[in-house]
């Protein structure tokens, strides 16, 4: 009897309220639309090119694709086959824009010092007689440029013969891969970037705990004061915090000099005798760092320490604690997001720091940050530079999953 | 309406000028060189042809240009380049080659400033600089350099390998003809870090040109290796700042004009005027750094001239940069100095 109607109308609800429901989700999606396409264009796919490019190697295959076949069956110690010196010719004369055999020889430089006068003295010299035989071209590019007898500059070739490479990868952990392709530690004289990476780290890690240490006492007597008071002492905050990082970067210079004024002020008090170096090492740039990076572990410290009713701290001592097991027991716990958040915005700030070390540090003082930079504008070895950032993405990216794993919350900015 | 007649005036004034004169944008080094070009070429560019010359700063970075020239959106019509940076982009097309026959004759240049991507503008040199007040006796070679001793304090240094393996060899007691041929090789290459460590306790490294005369001024170091051009702008402002010639490492720096610039002809002429008699005069008037037209220094008086990195007491002992040494072993070079700066 009324069974029908009654088992008719909720499915019918139930039809009308799933498709209200998807109606405002389509809606919902479509405001954040324009947020995910920013994302997309201007996050993911940047990222996903500077992954793609440290892994990407076309000079040699694009190029050379006949020398690189005739190299396959080469067992890469043993001299190269007549063929291949004929083949070698052969791909040069075929390369018709000279940015091209410029980039093979950018590539195969950086891969042996000399590859670049090699080819392109080579390169220049083409094109040779027709109807040579393979003997006669080996014998020509002898006479041309000795080099060519070398094994060195084939087994570049040889090893560069695919697309798709992870030696930029390597060489950013000090590792390589040998002539038959195992992969192996680089000679102690080239190791450098396993080490740089440490310094970053030890580096923001000493800059993040100082600016704890420095920026906690001072969020927490601001969170303390009337309104009035706080906001006045906030500006003393926040006007370095407007001012450009290059500015106090010089600014620190002045300050730090051997007779600049910290100098000057402590050996007039008599405290010392002779000037300390405290520029252009190590303690200058963690010095000018952390004052650089100090508001960004204040401002969230603050909003966090705001938020903590000074009522619990109260009840605790009126419940027979001492203050301090007070402070550290009550009150200190309920600002952990606070640390974590200020903590983790100033460690990954100072992971990329470039412009600070580069005019406060020596030479042992740079972050990875400048080798990107000198690789990107000096050297103009773009696969280096994106494979440093790679490994300095995915470092970050660990760090980071490691951070959620130990405190098991979302990062909260206040 | 009354505005109606002025408005299209000024309308046809507006495109009458836009189509006379270009833009033209000169990338430098800026600094005290940068200066130099202005009052030397900027200027008497603009008043001769009615052309609009837009000064840019930058620090060599060829990167920048690569892209550019890659993204086929060139903005930069004449760059100044460093030698390095010539034959390297020239191989890799980054530059359009030159018609001398714009230019001027090629004889009358020096032979290292003719190449087919660029024309050298001025010689430059990386020297030994000291102050003059501080300093009582003049270090006179690079062992004197090296000789903590005899000259307690420290030594500022170019933050890389470039130059300053060249320096320890000289003072390691390798002549100046044979600096790059010892270098070539392994042993040689070793040779020269292994005296650069003797000195690494004592060295302050230095990023930007700037710096040396500041720390000499500032007293931070007793000597410092420098670009004469910038020493030469201090002692221009009354610091009692010195050069040792001995051993210097001299070089060129050259004009080039990135592939595809759309103002190519301007750029041409542009360059075809920097590189005339006088405007190279009057540039090595404003900055010590040598005239690559030879009849330039003709014009200069011997005051002017004996501050020239080319004045013949000054490179009599001075070694000339290997461009295609370091084209070939910079990169390999550059990552062992970071190797072993951090050791």
């Amino acid at each position: 009897m009324t069974t029908t109607p009654i088992t008719a109308i909720p499915g019918n609800l139930a039809v009308q309220l799933r498709r209200s429901q998807r109606r405002k989700k389509t809606f919902a999606i479509s405001l954040t639309l324009p947020l995910l396409v920013f994302l997309l264009a201007f996050f993911i796919v940047p990222i996903g090119a500077l992954l793609m490019r440290a892994i990407e190697n076309p000079e040699v295959a694009s190029t050379l694709s006949r020398t690189v076949a005739v190299l396959k069956a080469w067992d890469r110690t043993s001299a190269p086959p007549d063929t291949a010196y004929a083949a070698v010719i052969a791909d040069l004369a075929d390369i018709s824009e000279q940015s091209d055999a410029g980039g093979l020889a950018r590539r195969l430089n950086s891969e042996i010092a000399g590859g670049r006068s090699l080819v392109m003295s080579t390169y220049r010299a083409l094109p040779f007689e027709a109807n040579l035989s393979s003997a006669q071209v080996k014998a020509r590019m002898l006479a041309l440029d000795p080099r060519w007898e070398e094994l060195g500059y084939w087994q570049a070739i040889a090893k560069n013969g695919s697309r798709w490479t992870p030696d930029y990868l390597l060489t950013a952990v000090d590792l390589k891969r040998d002539v038959q392709g195992n992969i192996v530690p680089v000679d102690a004289e080239s190791a450098a970037f396993f080490n740089i990476l440490i310094r970053t780290f030890s580096i923001s890690a000493i800059v993040t705990l100082a600016a704890l240490l420095l920026g906690y006492p001072l969020a927490y007597w601001l969170s303390t004061l009337s309104a009035r008071q706080a906001n006045i002492l906030m500006i003393l905050v926040l006007v370095p915090f407007w001012t450009s990082v290059l500015v106090r970067s010089a600014a620190w210079i002045v300050l730090l000099q051997n007779n600049g004024l910290v100098n000057r002020a402590l050996l007039e008090l008599g405290l010392i005798s002779a000037p300390l170096p405290l520029l252009f090492n190590r303690l200058g740039v963690i010095i000018a760092m952390v004052h650089i990076l100090l508001p960004f572990m204040i401002l969230p410290l603050y909003s966090v320490m705001k938020s903590v009713p000074p009522t619990y701290l109260r009840a605790a001592v009126s419940l027979g604690s001492s203050p301090l097991a007070a402070f550290f027991r009550v009150y200190m716990p309920q600002t952990y997001p606070g640390m974590g958040a200020g903590g983790l915005l100033v460690f990954i700030l100072s992971i990329g720091y470039y412009v600070t070390p580069a005019l406060l540090g020596g030479a042992d003082d740079q972050m990875l940050s400048y080798y990107v930079a000198q690789y990107t504008n000096v050297t103009v070895n773009w696969g280096m530079a994106c494979a440093l950032g790679a490994v300095l993405l995915s470092a970050t990216l660990v760090l980071y999953a490691l951070y959620r794993r130990i405190v098991k919350s979302e990062l909260s900015l206040g | 309406m009354k505005l109606t007649p002025l408005v299209a005036a000024c309308a046809a004034c507006v495109a009458f000028a836009s189509h006379a004169e270009t833009q033209l944008t000169v990338v430098n080094f800026g600094g005290a060189n940068g200066n130099a070009q202005k009052v030397a070429y900027f200027g008497p560019f603009e008043k001769a042809t009615g052309n609009k010359v837009v000064g840019v700063e930058y620090n060599g970075e060829q990167a920048k240009i690569k892209a550019m020239v890659e993204a086929k959106k060139v903005t930069w019509d004449v760059v100044e380049v460093e030698s390095p940076d010539v034959a390297r982009g020239c191989d890799e097309g980054l530059f359009e080659k030159l018609d001398y026959s714009k230019i001027g004759n090629k004889a009358d240049f020096q032979p290292a400033a003719i190449h087919e991507c660029g024309i050298g503008t001025f010689v430059w040199s990386t020297v030994m600089a000291y102050n003059g007040d501080k300093l009582k006796t003049a270090p006179t070679t690079w062992a004197d350099f090296w000789d903590v001793k005899k000259f307690p304090g420290k030594r500022a240094m170019r933050k890389g390998a470039r130059y300053n393996i060249e320096f320890a060899l000289m003072a390691d007691g390798v002549p100046v003809a044979d600096v790059y041929k010892v270098l070539k090789t392994k042993e040689g290459a070793d040779r020269a870090f292994k005296k650069l460590t003797e000195l690494k306790p004592n060295i302050q490294w230095w990023e930007a040109g700037a710096q040396p005369p500041q720390f000499l001024v500032a007293g931070d170091v007793v000597m410092t290796t420098a670009y004469n051009g910038r020493i030469d702008a201090a002692q221009r402002e009354g610091k009692n700042l010195k050069i040792t010639w001995t051993g210097g490492i001299y070089d060129l720096d050259y004009w080039v004009m990135p592939k595809g610039t759309p103002n190519k002809d301007v750029a041409l002429k542009f360059i075809a005027m920097a590189s005339d008699t006088d405007a190279q005069a009057e540039y090595a008037k404003n900055i010590a750094y040598g005239p690559t037209n030879k009849k330039a220094l003709a014009k200069l008086d011997a005051k002017v001239l004996g501050g020239l990195p080319t004045a013949p007491a000054n490179a009599k002992t001075a070694l000339q940069f290997n461009v295609g040494f370091w084209a070939d072993q910079g990169e390999t070079l550059e990552k062992r100095f970071t190797a072993w700066a951090a050791q």
